[in-house]
């Protein structure tokens, strides 16, 4: 019997802790399946962040860091200053990325540090139960958010993409989703380009994933695919936001 | 072949790491560790070593950890205030066993305190550096050859046991110049960390760098370990000077810049008759408690002189037990002791 479709061997045969419907599963598969097409594992070290994404350690297959809350692009600048010859990647949360390790995230990205991080964005601190996050959007309800995200109050909410895109050493910025199949392939593509771009010393690449959160969202995991669409996509828009070197993309 | 030169300690630190097979080094301006930094930015893009200038403590403390993560001889240095910030990637170095060399050229504080020379960080480096049930290594030279030393051995128990060790120097020792010799290049730095983050290329199990156990069973379990390298270097490696100990009634304890005082004051006072002896405590963690335990049998009483309101002053009561009287003189807030007023202290005593 032919086998036409199996685990990528950078993921382990760990069980994933996610709840139903949380899109995180995707993004690992996505990221496992690009580091077996580039062959890479071996030389392939990742940095787990502090979130939902916090044993991501223990599902990859290739060496791993767990980080701090929101260090993970200092940790991997350490990691690939390091060993140069190796391909680092950080794995982060809205949380971990956009708030507490905004400076980390920034100056990794304008030192042009040839690394690659993944940025799922769902608009909520899912691990400690559904805080506002810097994504959470206006009038969103969370636990600390009880009538609706105030932005005259909390804040707006920040758009990384949009923000991290007007630095000087940013090879590729882009957003993607994965709440539909095309959406699932588009951000294949767009996780390979960023590995990519980093064996071939490109430079500081990063992908925004919108991401479903179920659980604190509230929703059916249909509902919140829906939602996301519905009220994500709007406000943080897909697409290339920065490329440096068009002519790798096909 | 060893070569003898002229120093500013914080430049014969960095030359020491350097020497010690140190190639990675990561740190965020301040005074007054900064010729120590300079000297990095200048030699290391030299011989193929790596100087980056962080955006901040935080985030240089952390790059210290992947590069430790990744198996290669790391350091960082700052002073008071930035250690402050260091201490949450300090717990992590702890807490994932992994080496690092710290150096803290302190300064007064509390707070932005001054920029004068301070020991006012001792309980931080040998109590309070980062939460959880964590140790540091630490050592307190007072010449610049004694840093230079200091570092080779901060870099080889580091990396031997799994910990970070800090170099706790001051303002004082960090400006000054001093002869010192140069050890040869370290030869043992090139074997390969089997535990380390640099790519499994195959050929062995992954490994993870990591701090956290949900299982509170397996993360006691994991202290446990560590504890047992604590005891094992507790056992092993106290470090202390003694100068006229042996038929001293008042033995006075001091560490780095203000040992190099009572020392002085120390020869005044048995110029003028009194017994009077210096032990200096070269690693404060672990701490020379057995030495003091030894002298608290033939000394009269004891006082310990720091460049604080009175911190290693805690150590030396535990050390005595009791046994003798522990008395304290100190200056703060940048300002260091004169070898009278140390003598003042003694005579008080004698």
């Amino acid at each position: 019997m032919a086998i036409v479709f199996q685990k990528p061997k950078a993921l382990t045969d760990d069980i994933f802790h996610y709840c139903p419907g949380c899109t995180h599963g995707i993004i690992h598969r996505l990221v496992a399946e690009v580091i077996d097409e580039l062959d890479i594992e071996g030389s392939t070290v990742g940095v787990a962040p502090v979130g939902c994404a916090v044993l991501a350690y223990n599902y990859f297959a290739c060496d791993m860091v767990e980080a701090a809350h929101g260090r993970a692009p200092a940790v991997a600048t350490g990691l690939k200053r390091a060993k140069p010859e190796n391909i680092v990647f950080a794995y982060q949360g809205d949380g971990d990325l956009a708030a507490i390790g905004m400076a980390e995230t920034i100056h990794a990205a304008t030192r042009g540090e040839n690394i690659t991080v993944i940025f799922v964005n769902n608009a909520i601190y899912g691990m400690t139960g559904g805080q506002m996050a810097p994504t959470s959007l206006p009038g969103q309800i969370t636990q600390t958010t009880p009538y609706g995200r105030d932005v005259a109050y909390s804040g707006n909410p920040i758009r990384v993409m949009e923000l991290i895109s007007q630095l000087d050493g940013v090879a590729l910025a882009q957003r993607v989703s994965v709440d539909s199949v095309k959406n699932v392939r588009a951000a294949k593509k767009a996780i390979k380009r960023a590995f990519e771009n980093q064996v071939k010393g490109k430079g500081y690449s990063i992908i925004e994933v919108l991401s479903a959160c179920p659980t604190n969202w509230g929703l059916e995991p249909n509902e919140a695919l829906r939602w996301l669409r519905d009220n994500m996509m709007p406000y943080y828009p897909l697409g290339v936001y920065k490329d440096t070197y068009p002519e790798d993309s096909n | 072949m060893s070569n003898k030169v002229l120093m500013k300690g914080n430049e014969a630190l960095a030359e020491a790491a350097i020497l010690a097979g140190c190639r990675h080094f990561f740190g965020y301006p301040i005074t007054p560790q900064t010729e120590l930094a300079a000297y990095m930015a200048k030699k290391m893009p030299k011989i193929g070593g790596v100087y980056l200038q962080a955006e901040s403590e935080v985030a240089a403390i952390n790059m210290v950890l992947g590069a430790s993560s990744a198996g290669v001889r790391v350091m960082t240095s700052s002073s008071s205030p930035g250690i402050s910030l260091k201490s949450e990637g300090i717990s992590y170095l702890i807490g994932s066993d992994l080496p690092a060399l710290i150096i803290n050229v302190q300064r007064g504080g509390p707070g932005l305190g001054g920029i004068q020379p301070g020991q006012a960080d001792y309980y931080q480096a040998t109590r309070g550096i980062g939460h959880g049930d964590a140790r540091l290594l630490v050592f307190a030279p007072s010449t610049v050859q004694e840093m230079v030393d200091l570092v080779f051995k901060a870099f080889e128990l580091g990396d031997k046991y799994r910990m970070p060790a800090m170099i706790l120097a001051d303002g004082m020792l960090g400006q000054m110049m001093e002869p010192v010799e140069l050890p040869d290049a370290a030869a043992a730095t090139s074997e390969r960390k089997t535990w380390a983050t640099d790519g499994h290329g195959g050929k062995r199990k992954k490994n993870i760098t990591n701090s956290l156990y949900l299982d509170p069973y397996l993360l006691e379990k994991t202290i446990h370990e560590r504890r047992l390298r604590y005891d094992e270097l507790n056992a092993g490696y106290q470090m202390a000077e003694e100068f006229y100990t042996d038929d001293a009634d008042i033995i006075v304890t001091a560490y780095g810049a203000s040992a190099r005082v009572s020392r002085s004051a120390v020869v005044m006072a048995r110029e003028i008759g009194i017994k009077a002896g210096l032990l200096r405590p070269i690693s404060l963690w672990p701490f020379p408690a057995s030495v003091i335990q030894r002298l608290s049998a033939s000394a009269k009483v004891f006082l310990t002189v720091e460049m604080s309101m009175g911190q290693m002053v805690d150590d030396v009561r535990l050390a005595v037990n009791g046994v003798k009287p522990v008395d304290f003189f100190g200056r703060t807030g940048g300002v260091i002791p004169t070898p009278a007023e140390i003598l003042t202290a003694i005579k008080n005593l004698a």
